[in-house]
């Protein structure tokens, strides 16, 4: 099902990101989610995630697919060009995806492989646009695609924490007028910046689901300040996870992403949940959080 | 003005290999500049050459080793000592280099790596600055190129990975996105961020037929 489906019923929206590993033992990461199966809408595959080598976005979510769990492919514009792209988007849909998250991904430099040619060809908003055109039965090129088109229901990033919020808003507009119909956004920790920023982009109607990091220890909380674009994470919420003391720090992080749930939900559409290995984890949270 | 480094010794002379009689060949031109080439460059190659065990069948300094004509010219008077080489280490950039092997007909060396296609004396042919991707968008992005000040090339806006106002991959770069919407607020053209930039052609790249048939442009003419 399109996650624009989900949206149109009024529901509030809850997908959850999927890493595949490193190696080919996909059923082991799948099992996890069996717990979230009644509670989350859809669940992200990320694209070799920080662009470390992986097994790919579009086997997973077949895999997912077949386990009746709904995928949004994630698609970065980093290791294919154009053509490899489009051809991506085609067997993506013959393969009965029907969600597409289209992103300019991370540089190579960062992941596991900073040798790597970094490609880039398109960046996110020509991908955006790509996608409309082959839905609407052409490819980048002009070309008619023969038979019926495929039809997804796309989405995009936003960073509402971003240190500049005019240009993000801008990219958001060209990447709503190129064909997004949803938004994730980055991990948010700021309640205020957050809801200033939803009232700021209201009007631009597309659906915007908050991005929720599960904060595995005050150490990982310094780290996204210090390394993470756009992601703050406040002192009082570094403090109170590291006054939890080791043994109740589980029970603590999950109660800070819970309430941060609560406090976020009416401002947005939805939340994206990133667990990163606490997926077992993620029912709980959104147990507390009353979802 | 090209920029260029010197390889690693060890690679020099493991590239020469087993090749004992050498001629030696370095530029004048921005290759002295570098110390990479020019007299100086000239006589330490030739000590390490000859610590090595090899034998110099003779040495030549040229101004600009990128002036085919100039190189043949130059090349013509040294013939007997080039022909007694079993090879020519050339002490210059990618072009001289390409220079040298077209107009003789001899195994050519390099024996530095060129850095960058660099800029002096008002030209500046650098890539660093401008790869000639044959579409220049300088006048939506107040003079800031977006294909060489992103590290990722893009043409919408920054990516998400802008923080402090530098580039993911460095953080002491400073992210061109950025740069480009500062700039744009200054000059009151931040409407221009608004614009869809198409997916890049990248055949606009190649340089035309014309341009390729003249001798300025290519050395094989």
């Amino acid at each position: 099902m399109k996650l624009t489906e989900r949206f149109k019923e009024g529901k509030f929206v809850i997908t959850c990101e999927v890493g595949p590993p490193k190696g080919i033992e996909v059923e082991k990461v799948i099992d996890e989610l069996e717990p979230l199966r009644s509670k989350i809408d859809a669940f992200n595959v990320t694209d070799l995630q920080s662009s470390v080598l992986r097994v790919g976005s579009m086997a997973t979510c077949r895999l997912l697919k077949e386990k009746d769990f709904e995928p949004i492919m994630q698609l970065t514009c980093r290791d294919r060009n154009r053509l490899s792209l489009q051809s991506d988007v085609l067997s993506a849909a013959v393969l009965g995806i029907e969600n597409l998250l289209c992103l300019t991904g991370d540089h190579p430099q960062l992941g596991d492989h900073p040798e790597a040619m970094p490609v880039f060809d398109l960046d996110s908003v020509q991908l955006l646009s790509a996608v409309k055109g082959l839905m609407n039965g052409k490819d980048m090129a002009g070309n008619d695609l023969e038979g019926q088109p495929p039809q997804f229901a796309i989405g995009a990033t936003v960073n509402p924490g971003a240190d500049l919020l005019e240009p993000q808003i801008i990219k958001m507009e060209k990447k709503i007028e190129a064909g997004a119909e949803f938004f994730q956004t980055q991990a948010v920790y700021e309640v205020d910046k957050f809801a200033n920023f939803c009232k700021k982009v209201k009007h631009l109607k597309a659906p915007v689901m908050a991005g929720i990091v599960l904060l595995k220890s005050p150490g990982m909380a310094k780290f996204m300040n210090a390394n993470v674009a756009g992601v703050h994470v406040p002192d009082a919420i570094i403090n109170e996870l590291a006054g939890a003391g080791k043994e109740k720090r589980v029970e603590k992080s999950l109660e800070i992403s819970a309430r941060l749930i609560k406090e976020l939900k009416d401002s947005c559409q939805g939340i994206h949940i990133m667990a990163l290995g606490w997926e077992r984890h993620v029912a709980a949270v959104l147990e507390m959080a009353g979802l | 003005m090209l920029f260029t480094k010197d390889k690693p010794l060890e690679e020099i002379l493991e590239s020469l290999g087993e090749e004992k009689k050498i001629f030696l060949l370095a530029c004048n031109g921005c290759a002295e500049v570098c110390e990479t080439g020019g007299e100086q460059g000239l006589l330490t190659m030739k000590a390490e050459l000859e610590k090595a065990g090899k034998t110099l069948t003779g040495q030549l300094n040229v101004d600009f080793l990128c002036n085919k004509v100039l190189v043949a010219t130059r090349l013509n008077r040294e013939m007997e000592k080039i022909e007694a080489a079993d090879s020519i280490l050339v002490l210059t950039c990618g072009i001289g280099v390409q220079v040298v092997s077209k107009v003789i007909n001899k195994v050519v060396h390099p024996s530095a790596n060129t850095v960058s296609v660099g800029g002096l004396q008002g030209l500046w042919a650098s890539d660093e600055r401008c790869q000639a991707c044959g579409d220049c968008a300088l006048d939506f992005t107040g003079g800031i190129c977006p294909i060489t000040f992103c590290a990722k090339s893009l043409l919408n806006g920054a990516c998400g990975g802008t923080q402090e106002g530098k580039c993911e991959v460095d953080s002491e770069k400073d992210c061109g996105w950025q740069l480009i919407y500062e700039r744009l607020e200054k000059i009151g053209r931040l409407e221009n961020l608004k614009k869809f930039h198409k997916a890049r052609d990248h055949s606009k790249m190649f340089p035309s037929k014309d341009l390729r048939e003249t001798s300025f442009y290519d050395i094989e003419k």
